[in-house]
């Protein structure tokens, strides 16, 4: 069991969900609230990750900070080194890889919030802004949460994206699933088995949560309710 | 700048110049096609009534007054200051606006509580203040002990009084009611109103209030606007508007052909029935007696009775052996077609009814001009309403 790489994988899954939260609720605002004709061309462009091959984004992230590139050239200007290959690096890589698992929860929650509401807050004097902090924000705590989590989880297992621009050094970009990786590859099985089922069980238990919460904790407040999905199979 | 919500409570006692003016035109659309909504009208202080079918554009119009949503050109000002004017190209936000709006649903904020959604409006005000304020305002609409209960958790009526508290504690400069009280039954229905009333005594603002429950333009109305397909097609007081000039829409949105000023004369409480006096004190107009249901009422007090046209019977002999308490002996004064319904009216000493026939009936009975006839009213088609 490679606990380094178990903590070195948790350490990046919450430092780029809680990133997430501040980056990703101004873009889902944008999103829900935006009237631009053009806003679908914004859609598309942060639910790629989630189609789009993680060695695909990984490549480009890895073109993108690399020393021929300004962001490159700033950044090691900056500290005197590199953004490929470093835990930085992959802190950003991650982000993007993450952005839809944390945006999309976010715009559906905000937009689930009933115009009414709006409505009403505008007429007791509120600006839009202070209307979003204290009306569409609480509100959306379930989205906000499964946001968190989703991308929390998400950044836990990802490969592609790391392998590209974090390589794998000990320690530093090694994260748990390239140790099971490396395992495999070296016949090592039980140890891959462990380290798998580990990555395994927390993931479900972050997702429990979620729905969990979602289901019969966060925004219950008995008023527009939505009653439950009923299958055709019923 | 933030807004102004609250002046001190002192501008209560001032005289101020509260008038809402409203000259718009827009474009909106219901399921029955587009419409172009196209007014012009004062409110004073005091309640205005706009009455209207679903899709007159009674919404539409709240919504241009509040800010919510843009008219196409005109202007709307209130207590002398332009909200709205396309001409200055002047468009005040919806929230620096002071205007207060409670709309049907009510949109309560589900995650406060009823204390917080009053106290929700004052945002500039410290919190001490806030929580004076708003539980002042909690107490007039005696809904104190549900100050820390959420939305959820309590009854519809309690609800429409948050709303109302929620709306009012902000001092707005105007208040627009739509369909407020359309969900409630009548006795919560009418306290509500007397709270209301009670509180603009003291403020004396303009209070748009919509409604297409015929019932509460009497209840309510120092005047009444009838909208039709965007279009003002009456205004006045409610008597005059509904009563006098005939309109079909009036007719049609109110449910009564036939609206008279009444007096109870006396109570049957054993019975429960009581007997009302028709007819105002004008000089020409008559006089006549009608049994109707037994309503909490005192011998004295005035109300208005509405009758439909179709409940009303036509006897060309005086009846025998029949259950109705009321036969009113009269004259046709006329007989107009409308479509395949014949609309009689009858003077029945000095007051006018209106009795809907089939053609059949009409040529069965021979009736004519000037023909002698009995109007046959039950005690229980006499629709009682508060003046």
């Amino acid at each position: 069991m490679n606990w380094e790489a178990f903590w070195l994988t948790v350490r990046l899954a919450a430092i780029v969900s809680t990133l997430l939260i501040a980056i990703g609720i101004p873009i889902a605002y944008w999103l829900t609230y935006s009237r631009w004709r053009w806003k679908f061309l914004i859609e598309a462009a942060v639910a790629l990750p989630i189609v789009l091959p993680p060695t695909v984004l990984g490549f480009y992230v890895l073109v993108a900070l690399g020393s021929r590139s300004p962001l490159g050239r700033w950044w090691e200007s900056l500290t005197g080194h590199t953004l490929a290959f470093t835990f930085e690096g992959l802190v950003i890589g991650s982000l993007l890889y993450s952005l839809p698992f944390a945006v999309q929860p976010f715009a559906a929650s905000f937009g689930a919030v009933d115009a009414k509401l709006l409505r009403a807050s505008a007429s007791l004097g509120h600006s839009p802004a202070q209307t979003f902090r204290r009306i569409v924000l609480p509100l959306s705590k379930a989205g906000l949460v499964t946001g968190f989590a989703l991308s929390f989880a998400h950044t836990l297992g990802e490969f592609g994206v790391v392998l590209m621009v974090g390589g794998n050094i000990p320690g530093v970009t090694r994260t748990i699933s390239i140790d099971i990786y490396d395992r495999v590859q070296t016949g090592q099985y039980s140890a891959a088995n462990q380290t798998a089922l580990l990555l395994l069980i927390v993931s479900f238990v972050v997702l429990s949560i979620v729905y969990g919460l979602n289901r019969y904790g966060l925004n219950r407040y008995g008023l527009n309710r939505r009653p439950g999905v009923v299958g055709p199979w019923r | 700048m933030a807004v102004k919500t609250v002046p001190a409570l002192q501008t209560s006692t001032q005289p101020i110049s509260s008038e809402l003016e409203v000259r718009i035109r827009k474009r909106f659309a219901n399921p029955e096609g587009s419409f172009k909504l196209n007014v012009h009208f004062r409110a004073l202080a005091g309640f205005t009534i706009l009455f209207g079918a679903s899709g007159a554009g009674k919404t539409t119009l709240l919504d241009c007054i509040a800010g919510l949503t843009e008219p196409d050109e005109g202007r709307i000002a209130v207590g002398g200051e332009d909200l709205y004017d396309s001409e200055k190209k002047r468009d005040v936000a919806a929230w620096k606006r002071r205007i207060g709006y409670v709309h049907q649903d009510l949109a309560l904020f589900p995650h406060l509580t009823a204390e917080e959604n009053v106290a929700y409006g004052l945002r500039t005000l410290s919190a001490a203040e806030r929580q004076t304020r708003s539980r002042e305002m909690l107490g007039l609409f005696g809904i104190d002990r549900l100050r820390d209960r959420r939305p959820a958790q309590i009854s519809g009526g309690e609800r429409q009084r948050v709303a109302l508290a929620r709306a009012l504690v902000t001092e707005p400069r105007a208040l627009l009611l739509d369909e407020p009280l359309a969900a409630l039954d009548r006795p919560t229905k009418s306290s509500l109103v007397g709270d209301l009333r009670k509180w603009n005594q003291h403020h004396r603002i303009p209070i748009l209030f919509v409604t297409h429950n015929g019932e509460e333009v009497f209840a309510l109305g120092n005047e009444v606007i009838v909208l039709d397909a965007g279009r003002i097609v009456a205004q006045g007081q409610p008597h005059q508007v509904m009563r006098a000039p005939r309109l079909e829409t009036v007719a049609n949105l109110s449910g009564f052909e036939n609206i008279f000023d009444a007096t109870v004369l006396a109570l049957h409480e054993d019975r429960g029935t009581m007997v009302c006096q028709l007819g105002t004190c004008h000089a020409g107009s008559g006089q006549l007696e009608l049994e109707t249901p037994l309503i909490r009422a005192d011998v004295g007090s005035r109300l208005r009775v509405g009758v439909r046209a179709g409940d009303l019977l036509l006897a060309t002999g005086k009846p025998r052996g029949l259950s109705a308490r009321n036969v009113l002996p009269g004259k046709i004064r006329r007989l107009e077609q409308r479509d395949v319904i014949i609309a009689a009216v009858v003077d029945c000493g000095g007051i006018e009814f209106e009795v809907h026939l089939t053609l059949a009936a009409r040529d069965a009975l021979q009736l004519g001009p000037g023909k002698r006839v009995w109007v046959v009213v039950k005690t229980h088609s006499c629709h009682l309403m508060g003046v």
